[in-house]
């Protein structure tokens, strides 16, 4: 057994062993602060899978944002009162741990009679990469040959975004989301929410640039937007934007808006939905790049404040 | 290897209609969400003609050239890039789905409204915005051509579908929302596993290629139980059926008709195309007979369960339960290159579509049964046909069509499902469906012979006069979707035609 | 046996962990977490896929790779619309668990119109 070996499988079994806790622990509390660090463990094993990228998106959005997120609503729901409908129990807990059982090995015996030599597109995709413009062809693919489920990907946010209001009050409609941070926050935050979102604006922006050549690209610079939009609400310095609010809807609509126009455009500029002008590949995909990344910015910003509350409110 | 760049498509010019089917819907509901207001709304109804126009020309020109249309987006062709087709069933699919979409969002206008002087709100928003969103979600879904953009058009729809339950805003529509995606979510997840797999042993997401490649061992098998079960999960297949029924019934009328006629086709189809295209028949045969043994169950437990329901909404909600079961009795009987697999083929689309026409009709006549007799209490409907002839006849109409009765489009596609079964020697089927016709027959009994029959307490005259809130609008849009679920059992041989192009016992042919 | 296939088997488990969860709590919350663990499971799974493809001097198959950024960005929106059903569904009924009988959801008030 290598070195490095060991590493992975400590980090396996450790990674295993704290989802198992944010699976089973008694209380909600416990196991969403389980979830948060079980984020963190699994950025770590994307490293380890040489995959920059999803390690990043992972602690970004699967850790911190869905860590919040989860962290907020466990304070308000609680824990339930103690006579309420438990968990399932006794002989039906038995057949369904033997059921999931059943299912992990069904899996893991799929993935290991998977064929010695792998099929893959990579040969493919690094053949075609040239006539991107692009050096990343992990933004190859996503702009390029399957630009379609981006650009769904990013509707699909949006739709999100409509889902979570409309679980507002027909009262509070209007309003503003309730803000992530106390009424008060403290002074370590303030300083952090200061200090803080140029560096993530900074490092969001330098994402996107880099996307085209290295890891990066409009989601994993969105995420870390949002995050710094997010801290900079939690510092009490800017209010949760009101969700009426004109150019609100513009900002979350204008990257889907603008890679669907450009989409559209390639039906007279490049004989193809979706398809780009031959050799100005690269500058559209910047563009098309730097406006998702804004409006998914947006999108998971809104979508972590949740639907409105507090109409009036000053 | 099949690889193409720009120089060397061939793609015509009709081709082009699929990405438009899905950029247009798609590009509506961003502008409707970002001009906010009344505007939602306008947009919603101007998009209506344009929705039905492209996906009847998608049928048209599928049916003219008698073979699917294929788009391949940005150019890009399969395995590295995205392709769209649409064959027959897609395209009928396409156009049934725009025209109910179309007349559930007409009947709507009445039920969301923005009051004067009020910018927007909450229902209004959220339904004609969702509505978009659902016609470009079912679109993306019928079109889809590879696993994954499948899966991305069915978080589509579920996103879009889940909100609709519960604009109305009581509790226990939030209650049956809740329950309802936590089933999706867990169905989408199921599904994206298998497509995982799926990409693991073949290297690629596109049904065509992969229907050459796919081979009954460990791999396929789990990856295609993992997507199947969670499509059974998100179309509500007993005994996965439970969130169903609170959430079709605590809906408005108009989302109540758009989630039990269209939604729950979508997960339907995919299964479709994973176990009659995708699937080699020596792999399906087993797991056609199981779907087929559930959807039994499922016509025999969702009538059993309608026939006890005390309220009107919640007998049509579980009537949806037992009709998804007749969908799913397609699958033993169109496997392989038999002489009746074509005839199951057709009965199975028929009976999606019948049934989306009929049931869009029956919860919008539903409404209005609320609207006049203020409650929906089976046993408080005595002497509705004089109360409120309009909607009576509409369900009346509707019932035909999912009981069997000729001439409907029901009685065509259980007569199809039903010889098809007779031929190929599945005698069970076919009783499964006269036995279950009879069933259908005696709920909706429970509804239309008491108001047929003269009211106890006869009302005064004037109270029979229609009340000002029964909609003559709302009465002819569900009269249309009624009438179309007859017509279909007078539908000419193109529909047929149509129906047949793409069918896997006539094009696919495997390598062995 | 190596770190490729050991990420794979690590994913099969979670799946396995989180279907488990997602089944036997009642407390909503919990579901979600669930539903996470089983999401985060199936895209390790296919990051395991995605580094068997290394070739061509990649040292991953690409396109699991995008599919995998794009999926987490959609579960977390998925996670955010379950949170704010969860938060609206706790104020009206005043629980966090899920009923247990589901058709006592649907005894609707009557009238639907405004």
């Amino acid at each position: 057994m290598t070195l490095s070996f060991g590493f992975d499988l400590s980090l396996a079994v450790l990674t295993l062993a704290v989802a198992g806790y944010a699976i089973g622990a008694r209380e909600s509390f416990a196991s969403v602060v389980a979830f948060i660090s079980y984020g963190v463990l699994l950025a770590l094993v994307w490293v380890r899978l040489s995959a920059v990228d999803v390690a990043l998106t992972e602690a970004a959005i699967g850790s911190g944002v869905t860590g919040a997120l989860l962290i907020g609503a466990a304070a308000k729901v609680g824990e339930g009162a103690v006579d309420a409908p438990r968990s399932v129990r006794g002989a039906g807990r038995l057949l369904t741990a033997l059921f999931c059982i059943a299912t992990t090995l069904g899996i893991a015996t799929a993935f290991l009679s998977l064929p010695e030599k792998a099929p893959t597109l990579a040969p493919l995709a690094a053949e075609h990469l040239p006539s991107t413009g692009l050096g990343n062809p992990v933004t190859a693919v996503l702009l390029s040959y399957r630009a379609i489920d981006t650009l769904l990907e990013s509707v699909v946010l949006v739709f999100a975004v409509v889902g979570v209001w409309t679980f507002a009050s027909d009262r509070d409609w209007g309003g503003r989301p309730e803000s992530p941070g106390k009424d008060r926050p403290e002074q370590p935050l303030t300083f952090l929410g200061q200090i803080l979102p140029p560096l993530g604006i900074l490092v969001g922006v330098h994402l996107v640039w880099t996307g085209a050549t290295e890891p990066g690209g409009a989601f994993q610079g969105g995420t870390v937007l949002a995050a710094a939009w997010i801290l900079v609400m939690a510092a009490g310095l800017r209010k949760p934007p009101s969700i009426e609010g004109a150019w609100l809807r513009f900002a979350l609509i204008g990257g889907p808006a603008l890679f669907l126009g450009v989409g559209v455009a390639g039906f007279a500029l490049a004989k193809a939905f979706l398809a780009y002008p031959e050799g100005h590949s690269k500058a559209f995909i910047l563009v098309i790049e730097a406006a998702l990344t804004f409006s998914i910015a947006i999108a998971l910003g809104l979508l972590a404040l949740g639907a409105p509350g507090r109409k009036g409110h000053p | 290897m099949i690889a193409s760049t720009l120089s060397q498509l061939s793609m015509r010019a009709e081709d082009a209609l699929l990405p438009v089917a899905i950029a247009l819907p798609v590009g509506a509901m961003l502008l409707a969400l970002c001009l906010g207001g009344r505007w939602t709304e306008r947009i919603a109804v101007a998009f209506m003609p344009i929705g039905v126009s492209i996906a009847g020309a998608v049928a048209y020109v599928v049916w003219r050239d008698q073979r699917p249309l294929v788009y391949f987006i940005g150019g890009w062709a399969p395995p590295l890039g995205v392709a769209i087709r649409a064959d027959g069933v897609a395209a009928a699919m396409l156009l049934t789905s725009a025209l109910i979409a179309s007349a559930a969002g007409l009947f709507a206008c009445d039920v969301f409204r923005v009051k004067p002087g009020e910018k927007e709100n909450r229902a209004h928003l959220g339904f004609w915005t969702l509505l978009l969103a659902i016609w470009a979600a079912l679109n993306c879904v019928f079109v889809g051509w590879d696993l994954f953009s499948i899966y991305v058009g069915l978080e589509m729809l579920t996103f879009a579908a889940v909100p609709l339950v519960c604009l109305k805003g009581q509790k226990e529509t939030f209650v049956a929302a809740m329950r309802y995606l936590l089933f999706a979510l867990l169905g989408s997840v199921l599904y994206l596993l298998g497509a995982t797999l799926v990409y693991a042993a073949y290297g690629s997401l596109d049904i065509g290629i992969l229907a050459q490649k796919i081979q009954p061992e460990a791999a396929a098998w789990i990856a295609l139980g993992a997507m199947t079960a969670g499509l059974l999960a998100k179309t509500a297949l007993f005994p996965l059926h439970i969130w169903l029924p609170p959430a079709h019934a605590g809906a408005a009328p108009p989302a109540s008709a758009i989630l039990s006629a269209l939604v729950v086709k979508g997960s339907f189809f995919v299964v479709v195309r994973l176990w009659l295209t995708l699937a080699p028949v020596q792999m399906s045969e087993a797991p056609a007979e199981l779907l087929a043994i559930l959807g039994s169950v499922a016509i025999f437990a969702g009538s059993v369960l309608a026939l006890r329901q005390e309220r009107l909404k919640l007998m049509i909600a579980y009537s949806t339960v037992a009709q998804i079961g007749y969908l799913f009795l397609m699958f033993p009987l169109a496997i392989g290159q038999h002489p009746w697999a074509s005839a199951a083929w057709s009965g199975g689309a028929l009976q999606a579509i019948s049934h989306a026409f009929a049931k869009a009709a029956m919860f919008l006549s539903a409404g209005l049964i609320v609207d006049v007799v203020g409650h929906d209490r089976l046993s408080g409907l005595r002497g509705l046909g004089r109360l409120a002839p309009q909607p009576v006849l509409i369900f009346a109409l509707a019932g035909m069509s999912l009981m069997g009765l000729p001439p409907s489009g029901g009685f065509n596609a259980k007569w199809l499902l039903m010889s098809a079964s007779v031929q190929s020697g599945h005698w069970a089927l076919a009783l499964v469906m006269a036995v279950g016709g009879l069933l259908t027959a005696a709920y909706l009994y429970r509804v239309i012979a008491p108001a047929l029959a003269p009211a106890e307490n006869a009302p005064a005259e004037s109270a029979s006069t229609p009340t000002p809130k029964a909609s003559s609008r709302g009465a002819a849009l569900s009269l249309a979707l009624a009438l179309a679920a007859i017509l279909l059992g007078f539908a000419p041989p193109e529909l047929a035609s149509l129906l047949a192009v793409g069918a896997p016992a006539a094009t696919i042919e495997r390598i062995e | 046996m190596n770190a490729v296939t050991l990420a794979g088997l690590a994913g099969a488990a979670l799946i396995g962990m989180g279907l488990f969860g997602l089944v036997t709590h009642s407390h909503i919350l919990r579901k979600i977490v669930a539903f996470n663990v089983i999401g985060s499971g199936v895209f390790l799974l296919f990051g395991a896929v995605a580094r068997r493809g290394a070739a061509s001097g990649l040292n991953a198959d690409p396109v699991p790779q995008a599919l995998v950024i794009t999926g987490i960005v959609v579960a977390f929106s998925a996670t955010a619309l379950a949170v704010a059903l969860l938060l609206r569904y706790f104020k009206e009924v005043g629980s966090p668990f899920l009923a247990d009988d589901p058709g006592a959801g649907a005894s609707q008030p009557d009238h639907e119109r405004p």
